[in-house]
């Protein structure tokens, strides 16, 4: 016998997903049994996946069984290497599959961050869709959404998933597990560019310093450019305290959160959907990551069939002074957008700035100036965005994706 | 002997099936006034029945007799003749497998079955294949009846039709009904019988017109028996031989059917948002039009999103064609259509509303979809929302087999709704992680010269030969796309275009187009 284990899902309800047994041999090459609904279109193409996953691993001898359910050759290859991986916990090599252009972008620190769209590390079939919904960013999530004993597969899911899913212009965030849990997920995650690498249950400056260096370490060792940035999540009674500390840890935080599940837990309150329990650690959190000079990020709104109790919430937010929240459904980016979307007044600037731009631009001058005030290149190209998206948010969330 | 020879769509066609002669499809002519419509042109007198006398009847109007068995016996059952039934009753029908346990009983053979469609409930069916009961079916073949003739075990071959294309072949002939039994939720001693009424209560019975005027035989069978007259006479008794009544002749529960909720899916619910989107910028949602949405989830989302705007610009509509649900019977009632113009009803708000509202008229396939008509409602309607299983870059479409050959749906309504002025088909791009949009479907059940719009969650491709509408929606915001654009980025998602099944030779059914040629061939599973 030799080591066997196995990961994925299956079962009547199963869809886009598969469930792979591995066990290891030392003769006979590679045997796959493949049972798979979509085996008289796909079935070469899962066999000779599994064969250069192996490759990758330098796996020479296995019997592989795979029922898969539809399975994106991301996920069959994720779902392939986990098996493998707990059958023999000390392979070192990986399968990374080919990355994709589109995964390549960068992003800027000054981004809207109106709506953060939740994906479960582990569930990867809403994964090709979500950036369609258009989200300012996707969250790919290591934490909660995780069973622990499902940590491994969802490291490799969102790896495999940022290296092959199009997120159409949405950035890309990971939320990683709490420190230090969590720096395994950067060793995996980190290569494959992240945008923002969210750090729950955050409690200190030392916390978000920790992720920083490592993060640093990491992009030493793999020699890339490009912003990668922070966003701690607040979530209890001592990180709400710290906030101002927390949010100034590291230059590379771009915004505080707050995470209300965890924090009403904390202080032994219930969550209410009027959420006065809370009030004043929205506030901190704002005032804290102002006084950082980061954006304050709300918390989701988890109750995911009632819109308009979603969009007071939103509008409250706004009124707080937070610029964005999560969603958790699809559905809620385009109430949570139109609820953060610019006022008048914000929009007049916007409008002004444009056309400051558009003036330097015709006369061929590099700056911008509005009055007697130098306008930054990222506050032009923000404002450049506030105007666009102000004109579609009339025809609500459809339009172009992300430049 | 019957030969393959392929038809104008490229497509392969049997010269003959089951014993007939089929003529194969033979594409489009613009008819004298300017409008795109079928080719074929048959020609002769239509069908009747035999000649009955009222003399030959109970004078007091009383044709009940004992059971179904006894009524099937009376009719002259006998070996190879075609018994007719409808599908008002969807998965909850207890009537068509009821008729086929009694002629196993009573020793019938080779059977026709021509159903206006089956359900998974008629699994039952499949025993009575075995044994060689039912010869074969004509008619929509779902799940388990699709699966074993996809596997070639049918012993005639299937032929699928549209509801329209089923008035069609009753009404010039090609396929005379020996028996119709019509499972009626009231009905009265005389034959008189509708759907409005009763624990079965389904709406409507217009699929089971045609059987009633041009079966040889007619039976009526209840589990809500009234006294003379049943009213409204949606079925009249003037030409029904028989009533039986049964205890229970459908399961409420499974009547109503359970496509009538809303999608969940945040993708579904994109499309409807962009369909409905759709329907406004290109200037169809204008006070006075028309439009039908089916019972699916994405239709009925792009039903509700549609009504948002119609509120929000005060626009309303002449009339909307069912499948009739809660959501349109509500437009109907807040006034924001004038008419529902049903062809079968989902819910029980659509059996209230048809029962109280007199702006709420039941139609049937005649009325709405028939070749042999002089005209039909379907070229009326301004915008239909379709679905499909496949569409190729031509725009043609498939809604009968899946890609890996397996036959699973009936037609429907699907090939006459073509007709409407804007043929919207509303599709994920891929299913699990097969693409929707492919070179060449599996099987053609709609040609491409009819479908207009493909709205997907990556974006809308138009038919380049409709560059009215692609002018209409420029600068609409809405995600316009080429279709091979959409078909290629799918491919990057999926991992490739999907090899071809392997099929065999051997034709298990052929696909109707409306007016009766065969527009396309469906080959056995290997498995």
């Amino acid at each position: 016998m030799g080591h066997t284990a196995e990961a994925g899902r299956r079962g009547a309800k199963i869809r886009s997903d598969c469930w792979v047994s591995f066990e290891s041999g030392v003769t006979g090459g590679i045997a796959i049994d493949l049972e798979s609904k979509v085996a008289s279109m796909y079935g070469e193409s899962i066999r000779a996946l599994a064969e250069e996953t192996m490759r990758s691993l330098g796996i020479e001898h296995a019997s592989l069984r795979i029922e898969d359910a539809g399975a994106l050759p991301f996920v069959l290859a994720a779902r392939i290497e986990t098996a493998a991986k707990r059958a023999l916990p000390d392979l070192e090599r990986s399968h990374l599959p080919e990355r994709i252009d589109q995964s390549r972008g960068k992003t800027t620190r000054d981004r809207l961050r109106r709506s953060r769209l939740y994906l479960p590390g582990n569930e990867p079939k809403f994964a090709p869709n979500a950036g369609l919904h258009e989200p300012d960013a996707i969250i790919l999530d290591l934490e909660d959404s995780v069973a622990h004993a499902e940590k491994d597969a969802a490291r490799i899911v969102v790896r495999n998933a940022l290296r092959s899913v199009d997120f159409y212009g949405a950035e890309r965030m990971v939320r990683i597990n709490p420190i230090p849990d969590g720096y395994a997920d950067l060793d995996s995650i980190i290569p494959e560019n992240v945008h923002v690498v969210l750090i729950p249950k955050c409690e200190s400056a030392s916390q978000v310093n920790g992720v920083a260096d490592r993060i640093d370490r990491i992009r030493a060792a793999h020699g890339f450019e490009g912003e990668i940035f922070l966003m701690p999540i607040v979530e209890t009674a001592l990180g709400i305290e710290r906030a101002y500390e927390i949010a100034t840890a590291s230059p590379t935080v771009i915004a505080l959160t707050i995470g209300l599940e965890d924090y009403t837990a904390d202080i032994g309150a219930p969550r209410t959907s009027e959420g006065r329990e809370s009030q004043w650690a929205r506030s901190a959190v704002v005032n804290a990551a102002r006084a950082a000079g980061v954006a304050p990020i709300d918390s989701v709104f988890s109750d995911v069939a009632d819109m308009d109790r979603l969009r007071l919430n939103a509008l409250e937010s706004k009124g707080l002074g937070f610029e964005g929240m999560g969603c958790i459904h699809p559905r809620q980016v385009r109430v949570v957008h139109e609820a953060f979307a610019p006022t008048e007044m914000e929009l007049e600037k916007a409008k002004r700035i444009v056309a400051a731009f558009e003036k330097a631009e015709a006369t061929g001058s590099g700056v911008v100036s509005l009055g007697s005030k130098m306008i930054d290149p990222p506050v032009v190209k923000r404002a450049l965005r506030t105007v666009r998206l102000a004109g579609q948010s009339r025809t609500s969330a459809g339009g172009s994706a992300d430049e | 002997m019957s030969e393959l020879r392929k038809n104008v769509a490229g497509r392969p066609a049997p010269t003959e099936a089951n014993g007939k002669i089929q003529v194969p499809y033979c594409g489009f002519r613009k008819n004298e006034f300017g409008d795109l419509v079928s080719a074929h042109k048959p020609e002769g007198r239509r069908a009747a029945p035999r000649i009955r006398s009222c003399a030959d009847y109970p004078l007091r109007g009383d044709k009940r007799v004992s059971d179904l068995r006894t009524a099937l016996e009376k009719c002259g059952l006998k070996d190879g003749m075609t018994i007719s039934t409808h599908h008002h009753f969807r998965n909850g029908d207890l009537v068509a497998n009821a008729i086929f346990d009694a002629a196993a009983d009573l020793g019938v053979k080779n059977l026709l079955w021509f159903p206006s469609a089956s359900f998974p409930c008629h699994q039952n069916q499949l025993k009575h294949l075995e044994s060689g009961v039912i010869h074969h079916i004509e008619g929509s073949m779902n799940g388990p009846l699709g699966d074993y003739c996809s596997r070639g075990k049918m012993r005639g071959l299937g032929v699928l039709r549209s509801h329209g294309g089923r008035y069609q072949a009753v009404q010039d002939g090609e396929v005379p009904i020996d028996i119709a039994v019509i499972a009626s939720p009231t009905a009265d001693p005389f034959g008189n019988a509708n759907g409005v009424t009763g624990d079965s209560a389904c709406g409507l019975l217009g699929f089971a017109l045609a059987d009633s005027q041009y079966a040889e035989r007619v039976v009526v069978v209840t589990d809500n028996l009234v006294p003379f007259p049943c009213v409204p006479w949606q079925i009249q008794g003037n030409y029904v031989d028989f009533v039986v009544e049964m205890e229970q002749i459908g399961d409420p529960s499974k009547i109503i059917s359970g496509t009538t909720q809303i999608t969940k899916s945040p993708d579904r619910l994109l499309i409807a948002d962009y369909v409905a989107r759709f329907v406004r910028e290109a200037g169809i949602m204008k006070d006075g039009f028309s439009f039908q949405a089916g019972a699916g989830g994405t239709a009925l989302a792009f039903a509700i999103y549609l009504k948002e705007m119609m509120i929000e610009e005060g626009v309303k509509a002449r009339f909307i064609r069912g499948g009739s649900t809660k959501y349109l019977v509500e437009m109907l009632e807040e006034g924001l259509t004038d008419y529902i113009l049903d062809g079968q009803t989902f819910d029980l708000d659509g059996v209230r509303s048809m029962r109280e509202n007199t702006n709420h008229v039941n139609t049937s396939p005649f009325t709405s979809y028939n070749y042999h008509g002089k005209g039909n409602f379907a070229g009326m309607v301004d915008a239909v929302v379709l679905g499909a299983t496949e569409v190729d870059l031509d725009f043609g479409a498939n809604v009968v087999t899946h890609s890996d050959g397996r036959l699973l749906h009936g037609i429907g309504g699907w090939q006459n709704c073509l007709f409407s002025n804007c043929t919207i088909l509303a599709i994920p791009s891929f299913r699990d992680r097969i693409p929707v949009i492919v070179d060449r479907v599996t099987t053609l059940c709609g040609p491409g010269e009819l479908i207009d719009v493909i709205v997907t969650e990556r974006g809308i491709a138009i038919n380049p030969r409709r560059q009215d509408l692609l002018n209409s929606v420029k600068g609409s915001g809405l995600p316009i796309r080429p279709i091979e654009e959409i078909k290629q980025e799918v491919e990057r998602i999926v991992g490739g275009a999907p090899a071809q099944p392997s099929l065999a030779d051997d034709p298990v059914a052929i696909i109707k187009w409306v007016d009766g040629t065969v527009i396309d061939t469906v080959f056995r599973v290997n498995t």
